[in-house]
């Protein structure tokens, strides 16, 4: 018999829903999960339709009570984590999507940005929000929306247009969308338009005037723990009580409640965050600074970030694309089929390199390529690209951030990969932890949400729930790792500047 | 021995000629092509559409190869698969219990660790990944004796590894037949002093057992005071074994 009363927890991912049930040991009672479709209508255009993911909320739900045996009366508080930066824009009475959902790895508002350096609001721009100008953040999506979809602007004038990341799409409809839905959205997703003030914690009138966008649009930026309004539908009563970006939600539930303490999600991308306290934390060249969470009338926490454009949707490449392997997993089995990489390198610029190179203008190579090349050894370089991508984030947390990290927690779904843990572990020469629970993303929003309502009484409750499940240790020969490391640097240069040097 | 079954030839006939025309078929031309009654045709490729190895896109239009028939292949369960769809389900259950957990499949002549979940106390552990079970003194192997047919799967020798492991195959045999009627295997220190498992069939697609899960501590932990499995032990195992084989069947 399952002990309630229990906690609801959505993840909308980039390619999936998850809706997942915990207990108050912060352990899973039930999991259902919907695969989204994923639109390429361009090179560099990556599309959802908000419609459909909000349809997906809707069945995961009830199937995640339904696997458990629980009614919505079982279930006190709800909390959602979401992919970030994705941008949605709808007509509030009809609650229908007016665009296609711009994903986050979506790089055609490459001009918007260009320009907006190129009229010299770069400066503004990392010293407001902490992040650097580049197509991954929301707030040029949104121009790019208005300027390119005939009659948004004028709807968005007239007052029938209706802004917001994916949080603020489920929070509208989940509060009742056309009828009484409330228009908002957490702080850690604020954080990822470009938009936001990471002082004040409020939209900065001088960005909206630069980037020519209507402030009437845009919802109103909330913590993101504390109770936003009661679920009309769905889960009917359930106080709606957390929201957070997935990786911040990741980040909460792997309990880095302390500065310095770091985690990196495996999912689509790769996500590292390090607690940064409570005090903004001063730019770097290299990583972004966001905020990891806000609970309540608490001060702000801060992050520092380094980004992973892509990970497991290499993995996912790998197989849907080129159809080299009928499931995910089994990359390993194929990786695991050779000892090594036979020399062959694969650096996934698809949607540009993020942290720490930010090179826009890279794309995708495979280098090294001989006879002797096979699958085999292109899995192992599908995972070790991984590996070599964290390497390079936690080089710039050293360097510039000045945090040694003394072991690394992971979670996501890369993370049952232990040819990749174990690889990781070794080019990051400390110890990879995976905690009890993997699926933290929806851990975290769970906690925040079991936080708001009393749930769970503390910080201290939930960091006793979090146990090592895996450990990897560093194995391997600091000659090997130089050399290979080198080799990696090489072979990202190959794919720099790639994209710059089209035939016009 | 019955001689071939007419109807298991016309049927592969059907998916031969399917798998080589390159293009959809209409049943016409199934018909004359293997020179059978359309009615006959029709039943047959009736019967094959329902069970998923031919398609026909459009009701009513030509018929193709069907997904059932590639994913007979595909779906072949690869241990990386079992640990991906175990692992929220195996985490869950080390919490409850407080015990590691490791989930298992035959391979070979024995029985393998593909997944292992340390006793969530924060000690230091290791990985067992890849570690063989012996199939005659642990609940995992039981599972995998009571639940396999495979001729592999048949211990050689009964190594002798405590004073309380199985000496006789009449014994084993006995253990096994209580194992079927249960539905769950327990080893109390049969193969390291001092350790007891308690362990549960996973069953995939058509209800077919591929492994175990298995709860794995000190005695005293999975057994209580008259050496009788602990009832909370038995019913998590139980429940976790239901829900990663549930995953298997349906991801999602
Ligand atoms: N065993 C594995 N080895 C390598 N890659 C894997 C493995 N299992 C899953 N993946 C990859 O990990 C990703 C799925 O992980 P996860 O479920 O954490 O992501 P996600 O939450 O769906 O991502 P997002 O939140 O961005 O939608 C997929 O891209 C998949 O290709
Ligand atoms: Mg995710």
């Amino acid at each position: 018999m399952v002990s309630r009363p229990l906690i609801a927890a959505i993840d909308q991912g980039t390619t999936s829903t998850r809706c997942m049930l915990f207990d108050r040991q912060g352990q899973t009672v039930s999991l259902a999960q919907r695969e989204h479709r994923q639109e390429f209508p361009r090179p560099g255009w990556v599309q959802h339709d908000a419609d459909e993911i909000w349809r997906n909320v809707q069945r995961v739900v009830p199937a995640a009570l339904a696997q458990a045996g629980a009614a919505p009366t079982d279930v006190v508080a709800l909390g959602i984590a979401n992919q970030r930066e994705t941008t949605v824009v709808w007509d509030p009475r009809t609650g229908r999507s007016l665009a296609p959902a711009i994903t986050w790895q979506d790089t055609r508002s490459d001009e918007i940005v260009e320009t907006l350096v190129a009229d010299g609001h770069e400066t503004l721009v990392r010293e407001v929000t902490g992040l650097r100008p580049t197509t991954y953040f929301a707030g040029p999506r949104l121009r790019w929306l208005l300027d390119h979809v005939r009659g948004l602007r004028e709807k968005a004038d007239a007052g029938e247009l209706l802004f917001g990341t994916i949080d603020s799409w489920l929070t509208w409809n989940l509060t009742g969308g056309p009828d009484g839905g409330i228009h908002v959205t957490d702080v850690t997703n604020a954080s990822r338009t470009m938009l936001m003030d990471l002082d004040t914690l409020q939209w900065d009138d001088r960005l909206l005037a630069a980037m020519d966008l209507p402030r009437a649009v845009l919802p109103e930026i909330r913590p993101s723990a504390e109770v936003y309004g009661t679920c009309a539908s769905l889960l009917p009563g359930v106080p709606l009580a957390a929201a957070l970006g997935d990786q911040q939600a990741a980040l909460f539930g792997q309990t880095c409640f302390t500065a310095g303490e770091a985690k990196c999600t495996y999912g689509t991308g790769a996500f590292l965050l390090v607690n940064a306290g409570t005090k903004r934390p001063p730019s770097t060249p290299s990583l972004l600074t966001t905020v990891g969470y806000v609970l309540g009338d608490d001060a702000p926490v801060y992050a520092v970030e380094g980004s992973i454009a892509m990970a497991g949707s290499l993995v996912q490449w790998f197989r849907d694309s080129l159809g080299m392997i009928p499931t995910a997993p089994q990359i390993e089995t194929l990786a695991r089929s050779v000892d090594d990489n036979g020399g062959c390198y694969i650096v996934p610029a698809f949607s540009g390199l993020y942290a720490p190179r930010w090179k826009q203008d890279a794309r995708g190579v495979i280098v090294g390529l001989t006879s002797y090349v096979g699958r085999g050894h292109l899995a192992r370089a599908v995972l070790e690209a991984t590996g070599w991508q964290t390497y390079e984030v936690v080089e710039a947390i050293r360097a510039e951030a000045g945090i040694e990290l003394a072991a690394l927690r992971v979670d996501g779904g890369m993370t049952s990969n232990h040819l990749l843990m174990q690889f990781v572990s070794d080019v990051l020469d400390v110890g990879v932890d995976r905690p009890l629970v993997s699926e933290t993303v929806c851990l975290g929003a769970a906690y925040a949400a079991g936080l708001t309502v009393g749930y769970w009484s503390d910080l201290a409750a939930l960091q006793r729930n979090w146990h090592r499940a895996a450990s990897w240790q560093p194995s391997m020969d600091p000659a090997l790792r130089r050399r290979e490391a080198a080799r990696w640097d090489r072979a990202v240069e190959h794919a720099l500047g790639w994209a710059g040097h089209e035939d016009e | 021995m019955p001689g071939p079954l007419q109807s298991v030839e016309r049927a592969a006939a059907v998916l031969r000629v399917l798998g080589g025309a390159g293009r959809p078929l209409e049943l016409a031309e199934i018909a004359a092509v293997l020179d059978l009654p359309k009615t006959t045709a029709f039943g047959l490729v009736r019967t094959l559409r329902d069970v998923g190895f031919v398609d026909q896109p459009p009701p009513g239009s030509a018929y193709t190869l069907g997904s059932g028939l590639t994913d007979l292949d595909r779906l072949g369960l690869d241990p990386h698969d079992l640990r991906s769809h175990a692992t929220n389900w195996a985490d869950a259950l080390a919490a409850h219990v407080r015990l590691e957990v490791l989930v298992s499949m035959p391979q070979d002549d024995g029985v393998r660790v593909v997944h292992h979940v340390f006793r969530p106390d924060d000690t230091a552990q290791v990985l067992r990944v890849g570690e063989s079970l012996p199939l005659h003194a642990t609940a995992t192997g039981k599972v995998v004796l009571a639940t396999t047919a495979s001729r592999g799967a048949r211990p050689s020798v009964l190594e002798r590894f405590t004073t309380r492991t199985v000496r006789t195959r009449a014994e084993l045999e006995g253990e096994l037949q209580k194992v079927r009627r249960q539905g769950w295997a327990s080893a109390l220190g049969e193969h390291q002093p001092g350790v007891g498992s308690v362990a549960v069939a996973l069953r995939g697609l058509g209800g077919l057992a591929v492994g175990a899960v298995a709860v794995v501590g000190p005695v005293d932990k999975v057994f209580g005071p008259g050496g009788e499995a602990r009832a909370d032990v038995v019913r998590e195992v139980r429940s976790t074994g239901r829900s990663i084989s549930r995953a298997l069947v349906a991801p999602w």
